[in-house]
């Protein structure tokens, strides 16, 4: 096992490298001198020009300029910010917890829905509700994100009045931030109002970021458990005469999920993506939404440090995913 | 011994949570985040109504819901023979507010005003430059000419302030009520110096109006409590919380919702039902307002009258307006200054769409190709530039133009936009700061606005000695002459193409009392109280 994960850790390596060269020529390859763009419209002084380029480490050569980016990364200095003057990763983690929460909870809703609904369309093969359901599935993953919010926000929030339209949590509760996570947070201060103000913010956010995932986890689902219900050892199991619950539960299930975990794991890249959008509309002040500004005012610091920290952890939460995988499937370790 | 202390502090748990509950709260839900809460540094209406009108107050300010000038913290002010010097005499006693990073120890004196404007101009204020801020413009103060008008300031005694200017400046008064005209605490300011924290200035405000900042949660919330020594008496409403909400549909299901108590800014289209909904009220007024595209006229062939008139010509204004404005209404601008303003010519008529006409002077121009560019930002003025840089882009391609679409975000919109080499055609507009027509016309036209505000880059002589001469005219029936042949060469040379003035909206909920639509566009939540 610790060889496996040795193995998988020495290959994200080229991958580690390969993102730093990708952040690092984002800024190179745009159109523009840097040091002028970060100026504005009314430039900089020519002598303050070149103190700039010093300070910024332009005036070395391409490769001692990455380099010496490598080694700032390396010792945790992201930068700062170039519109508000913050670090970069100050800003990331006052907002990374609000992206997380939300990630999470459209992550449940995923798979609660999607895993049961993925079984029970297996089992029922060819019966209408398996083919409701596959259609529903093909209509939620091609759903554009923006109108499905507003959609949502329009019948839910308006015209029923059942949940909140935006925000994180009702204004009218006001604390500190202790984790970042609003839900936690309130818990910590023992305030059951915001903890249930909290979740009910979190209830149409999640539904919209969940939709893409939670359509993907239940069509892996049903293929997964239509290809182990037509292996030999659950024929077994049923000649056995085992209850259909036992066999599905418990003989097929666990080996159905090997290929849905995965596909849990590569969901994560989706869900970032899905978030920039969801927290747009219902004014989430995560990473997301913080990306996309960044992108429009031209910061290239946080873009540039910004990319990275994600990519970071898209890889974290791959490699956690592959040694998930051996976890459940031995033969993968020895392999 | 223990379980009295914990009784009490069960009581005091108790007593705070009762106090919250009946503490009365008023919700704005704005359109956009605060770049940041010093006024002096920033343009946006949002950053405005998030600092200026609600933390700072300023010698003059303009009447609620009106542009004439009243006493602000100046009680009262005189003005010499020559129309240079003006004295201002401030209110004694006056607070500045009382946070948990500034605790003041002085009333608010001469120093203070003195230091507000010295900073913005000053370049061996430490307060001026890069130390402060790295990349500080102070677009304002230099936009509405303040270099060039002010000779100096001067404490004459604690609450005397002496103005002194280098020539007379008719608008000069109604510029001091202006945002960037706030008085900030010098004390504050020498505090945080010391502190080596000067940033903290722009995101840690202290003023003297009439709410006080509490918190702000980047991207989300912004709170704010009554200021308790507020000069003008502390206002009705305890806590004023701004929910920062970019998306306008969203926005209106919050007020629908009674999440927030007022907002502004809604799409045309969600008109209808709002008008149908009984807790809520639709306020508009005639904007103080225009929405254009510039043309930068330093750049061939754009610098010749007769092609730009060509373009002009070529757009289906009536349609563009329509389809822009849906029902929320707007009048067509003939002239840069809305008909409400004084001075406004009545005789002067905008290009009237003509597109054959306009296709055979771009062809003989050679104009192929042109730039037209569009922000993501919803303005009172244009409700959806993208759209309207598509519809116009189609009515060029008629015309044998074809326009390349140009996208930034709103701040670095208007930063790319000003550059005076900017090219093509870029889509702006302006709502008035103190209802002086000098607002519009030397803010947006002069030649010393070029790389600034001016974004067409224009600097007529003609027009430029009028409304030069206007400025320094303190005869209104004579400033009006002035302003109207302005209009006239304006029209004849076409440095922009007008577009409208907009209906100006506000969603007010019903129990919310004394919220006024302002003719300068801002939102003021002063004099507004909220019963249950």
């Amino acid at each position: 096992m610790l060889r496996y994960l040795l193995n998988k850790i020495a290959l994200l390596i080229p991958t580690l490298v390969g993102i730093t060269i990708c952040a690092f020529a984002f800024v190179r390859l745009l159109p523009g001198d840097p040091i002028l763009a970060m100026a504005g419209e009314h430039g900089v002084a020519p002598a303050r020009y070149e103190e700039l380029k010093e300070q910024f480490g332009y005036n070395l050569p391409i490769w001692q300029q990455y380099a010496r980016y490598v080694g700032e990364v390396a010792t945790g200095d992201f930068g700062v910010s170039i519109s508000s003057k913050r670090p970069v990763l100050e800003e990331f983690k006052t907002l990374f917890p609000a992206t997380l929460e939300l990630s999470f909870f459209a992550m449940v809703f995923a798979m609660v829905i999607g895993i049961p609904a993925g079984i029970f369309a297996a089992v029922k093969r060819g019966s209408w509700f398996d083919q409701s359901l596959m259609g529903t599935a093909l209509v939620g993953y091609s759903m554009p994100i923006f109108w499905w919010g507003l959609l949502l926000i329009i019948f839910f929030s308006g015209y029923l009045g059942w949940t909140p339209v935006s925000g994180r949590i009702g204004l009218q509760f006001f604390f500190k931030p202790i984790t970042g996570f609003m839900t936690i947070d309130s818990l910590l201060y023992g305030k059951w109002d915001a903890f249930r103000s909290a979740l009910s913010h979190l209830v149409l956010p999640s539904i919209v970021l969940g939709t893409i995932p939670l359509a993907v986890i239940a069509r892996q689902t049903r293929s997964a458990m239509l290809e182990v219900l037509g292996e030999d050892y659950v024929r077994t199991a049923r000649a056995k005469g085992l209850s259909a619950a036992r066999v599905i539960g418990v003989h097929a299930l666990r080996n159905a999920l090997i290929p849905v975990v995965t596909t849990i794991g590569l969901q994560v890249g989706t869900l970032l993506a899905g978030a920039i959008l969801t927290e747009t509309i219902f004014a989430w002040p995560g990473i997301g939404k913080w990306m996309v500004d960044s992108i429009f005012k031209r910061d290239y610091v946080v873009v540039q440090s910004g990319l990275l920290l994600i990519a970071l952890i898209v890889m974290a939460v791959n490699l956690i995913v592959d040694v998930l995988y051996a976890v459940i499937n031995p033969r993968i370790r020895a392999a | 011994m223990k379980k009295t202390m914990a009784f009490a502090a069960a009581l005091l748990a108790a007593s705070v949570l009762s106090g919250m509950a009946s503490a009365k709260t008023l919700v704005y839900c704005s359109e956009a985040s605060p770049a940041n809460f010093d006024p002096g540094t920033t343009t946006g209406g949002n950053d405005f109504d998030a600092s200026s009108r609600t933390v700072y107050s300023r010698l003059v300010e303009f009447k609620h819901g009106g542009t004439e000038i009243e006493p602000g913290l100046a009680d009262k002010w005189e003005i010499s023979d020559d129309g240079l010097v003006y004295t201002f005499h401030l209110h004694p006693g006056v607070k500045f507010q009382t946070t948990d990073y500034f605790k003041p120890t002085r009333d608010l004196n001469a120093d203070d005003v003195v230091f507000s404007f010295d900073r913005q101009f000053n370049k061996q204020n430490p307060w001026n430059g890069d130390k402060y801020l790295p990349n500080l413009t102070w677009d304002y103060y230099t936009g509405m000419d303040m270099p060039k008008y002010v000779a100096k300031w001067e404490k004459v005694d604690d609450l005397t302030v002496k103005l002194t200017l280098t020539e007379p400046n008719a608008p000069m008064l109604a510029n001091l009520g202006m945002d960037f005209a706030s008085i900030v605490s010098k004390e504050y300011a020498d505090q945080l110096e010391k502190e080596g924290k000067m940033a903290d200035f722009s995101t840690k405000p202290v003023g003297t109006g009439p709410f006080q900042f509490v918190d702000y949660q980047l991207d989300s919330v912004i709170r704010y409590a009554a200021n308790p020594d507020y000069f003008k008496g502390k206002e009705k409403i305890d806590d004023l919380v701004f929910a920062i909400t970019p998306d306008a549909t969203a926005r209106i299901q919050k007020v629908l919702a009674g999440e927030c108590d007022v907002t502004v800014y809604p799409n045309p289209a969600d008109i209808a039902t709002i008008k149908a909904n009984k807790d809520v009220t639709l306020m508009d007024q005639a904007g103080l307002n225009i929405g254009y595209m510039s043309y930068n006229t330093t750049i061939p062939p754009l610098d010749k009258p007769e092609v730009r008139h060509a373009l002009n010509q070529a757009i289906d204004r009536e349609a563009l307006i329509k389809s822009l404005f849906q029902d929320a209404g707007a009048t067509p601008a003939e002239n840069l200054i809305p008909p409400t303003m004084w001075s406004w010519n009545k005789d002067v008529k905008t290009d009237a769409y003509n597109p054959e006409a306009a296709k055979k002077v771009l062809e003989a121009a050679g104009l192929k190709e042109i730039q037209l560019w569009a922000s993501d930002r919803a303005r009172p003025y244009n409700p959806n530039f993208q759209r309207a840089a598509e519809l116009i882009q189609a009515d060029w391609a008629k015309v044998g133009v074809k326009a390349n679409i140009v996208n930034y975000e709103w701040t670095k919109y208007r930063e790319e936009g000003k550059k005076k080499d900017r090219p093509g055609a870029f889509q702006v507009g302006w709502t008035g700061d103190n209802g002086d027509p000098d607002n519009f016309f030397a803010t947006l036209f002069a030649c010393s606005a070029i790389g600034v505000s001016n974004y067409s880059s224009w600097c007529d002589k003609d027009f430029e000695d009028l409304i030069q001469k206007a400025k320094k005219t303190s005869d209104q029936a004579e400033r009006t002459k002035l302003y109207e042949q302005a209009q006239v060469i304006f029209a004849k040379e076409a440095p922009a193409f007008l577009l409208a003035h907009s209906q100006v909206y506000a969603v007010v909920r019903n129990n919310v009392t004394g919220f006024k639509m302002d003719p300068l566009g801002i939102h003021r939540f002063d004099g507004v109280d909220k019963s249950e």
